[in-house]
């Protein structure tokens, strides 16, 4: 990417977080645009919230530096604050105060009110006004999640940091969401958001995968998923669960995974095409005695990209760690 | 396997007050199926589930899951089934070991069976290693597994999920479906939920709650024909919606 460094949003170099043995963050370094709609997009215990932390000035890096708008994030802290709107992940409002006094108590910390602020908030909070009374703690999901960007907006912020916004929100709540994200992006505002959710990559201009305190790689999600390097198959069979037992069995499988309603499936074979591989995926498992065989190719998503890119899942490393402590 | 269904649904209605949680709702989920139960926040899946496992009294209509009635054999329900929950499952604070000897307790298994089911289950789960570990050490993913095995412990016909992936990294998440797949294969009952919509896919039938009534039943395949939508995810996004 070209942009300066000097005009970069969010500039990180190899930030690191120890908490005990395990690195929290291990050395990671990116850069984020002005204006960017930048997602962190990885498992719980992969560093994004030790990350988010740290970019909100809420938490010191063991070592390395970023950089805010310009500012350090460790030296600059005080300027930075007012200068950054910050979602902390779960629910990090009073349960007990109202929507509105919530809304009041955030604006009162930061030396503003709700009036100053109401231009900048008003396509989020026309949806919570109606429930201005009602207990932060009695909000459904999404309204909670609503109402937490009301309040880290209510400063008018020049960057959103934004921790698993969507965690636990049901699937409508969580395209509702994204829907303002993109509204926020399109007045200017930078915002830096993490997710669990895999799908939810393609709402971001680009994305930095995170799994156990490192970046699988910085992209925007077209690249990451067409990354993918071998041909991808999408294989039903009636009995998809010993397909899948079947399939692992095949000396010619490299990956085989369910997704969705289908198993993808990847040939050890870099080369062949997907039709070629798609007739003897077919063959083999006909010859087996599958009902309802239909092999087609798929495109890759950003969660195969992830799939190929992670290695062994979480816990296969951390046996080998603990094997030795 | 027998043909009383595992879970038996009638015309269950909640009232807390003037609001009706949930509204004569009506499914049965067979031996050996795995049930996703889908809704958005607020539809009414939990308060279905508090009900079907026992801990909330119906105010009307009937159910019964594992043969047991949810109005008079609560205590049994809660005997005979399994339960997991993303939020609450294992205790930090104790080891793996002896978080499968608490449930084992909690459930009456002999101590015999306690020692057999642990090396079992640690074999199984490739934890042997781990067993003295405390819970809160090990990885989100392992301790998911871990939890949805000790839920197995007591061989209940039914196992209630409550979104039990959540957070969890890709490929755990389709470790954690093999093992609901395998446990479904050997006859346990298994009622889950989810916010992952693919998971839905995973399932073989479904029902999504909509404002406290089943709005869609039927296999994956079924409903995206029969309401024309690419994915669960568009059905689930246009029910909801539908619904405001």
């Amino acid at each position: 990417m070209t942009t300066d460094r000097a005009t970069a949003a969010v500039v990180a170099d190899a930030i690191e977080k120890r908490f005990g043995p395990t690195p929290a963050l291990a050395g990671v370094s990116f850069t984020i645009h002005a204006g960017e709609l930048f997602g962190f997009v990885g498992p719980d215990g992969g560093g994004k919230t030790t990350l988010f932390r740290i970019l909100a000035t809420v938490m010191l890096p063991t070592a390395g530096r970023a950089q805010v708008l310009g500012r350090d994030v460790v030296r600059d802290l005080w300027a930075l604050r007012p200068r950054i709107g910050y979602m902390a992940g779960r629910f990090s409002l009073y349960p007990d105060l109202s929507v509105l006094e919530n809304l009041r108590f955030f604006a009162s910390v930061f030396g503003t009110t709700i009036d100053e602020a109401r231009a900048d908030i008003a396509p989020i909070y026309s949806q919570l006004e109606a429930f201005n009374d009602r207990r932060a703690g009695a909000l459904s999901g999404g309204m909670k999640q609503k109402l937490a960007l009301c309040c880290a907006l209510v400063h008018r912020p020049e960057i959103l940091f934004l921790d698993e916004p969507t965690t636990g929100v049901d699937a409508v709540s969580r395209r509702e969401f994204w829907d303002l994200l993109g509204n926020l992006k399109k007045a200017g505002m930078t915002i830096v958001v993490s997710t669990p959710y895999m799908d939810e990559a393609t709402r971001c201009d680009r994305v930095a995968l995170i799994q156990r305190g490192r970046l699988l790689g910085t992209d925007t999600p077209q690249q990451i998923a067409a990354s993918f390097d071998r041909p991808l198959l999408a294989v039903h069979a009636a009995d998809r669960y010993r397909a899948l037992l079947a399939l692992r069995e095949s000396p010619r499988t490299h990956s085989v995974y369910p997704f969705g309603e289908s198993l993808h499936y990847a040939d050890s074979s870099v080369d062949a095409t997907a039709d070629s591989v798609a007739a003897d995926v077919t063959t083999y498992l006909v010859s087996r005695g599958f009902d309802g065989v239909r092999v087609e190719p798929a495109t890759p998503t950003v969660e195969d990209a992830f799939i190929a890119r992670m290695g062994a899942p979480e816990g296969d490393v951390a046996r080998s760690d603990q094997a030795h402590s | 396997m027998t043909t009383i269904p595992a879970i038996d649904v009638h015309d269950l209605t909640r009232r807390f007050g003037s609001f009706t949680a949930v509204d004569r709702v009506t499914f049965d989920v067979r031996s050996g199926e795995v049930f996703g139960f889908l809704g958005a926040n607020g539809a009414g899946k939990t308060t279905a589930i508090r009900m079907l496992t026992g801990l909330l009294a119906p105010s009307s209509g009937r159910a019964s899951v594992a043969g047991h009635d949810v109005f008079h054999e609560s205590e049994r329900i809660k005997r005979t089934i399994g339960y997991m929950s993303q939020r609450f499952s294992l205790y930090e604070d104790l080891t793996v070991r002896e978080n499968i000897r608490l449930y084992g307790g909690i459930y009456d298994l002999s101590d015999g069976d306690i020692r057999d089911r642990t090396d079992r289950m640690l074999a199984r789960l490739g934890l042997e290693h781990a067993a003295d570990a405390f819970v809160r050490a090990i990885p989100l993913g392992w301790r998911q597994k871990l939890a949805f095995s000790v839920a197995l412990l007591h061989r209940p016909r039914v196992v209630f999920l409550d979104e039990p992936t959540s957070g969890v990294d890709p490929i755990t998440r389709r470790q954690f479906w093999e093992l609901i797949y395998e446990a479904a294969a050997s006859g346990t009952t298994v009622l889950v939920t989810t916010h992952y919509m693919d998971e839905a896919e995973y399932c073989d039938r479904i029902s999504i709650m909509v404002a406290g009534r089943i709005a869609a039943l039927g296999t994956p395949a079924e409903l995206k024909r029969d309401f024309a939508v690419p994915s669960i995810d568009d059905l689930f996004v246009r029910l909801a919606r539908e619904a405001q």
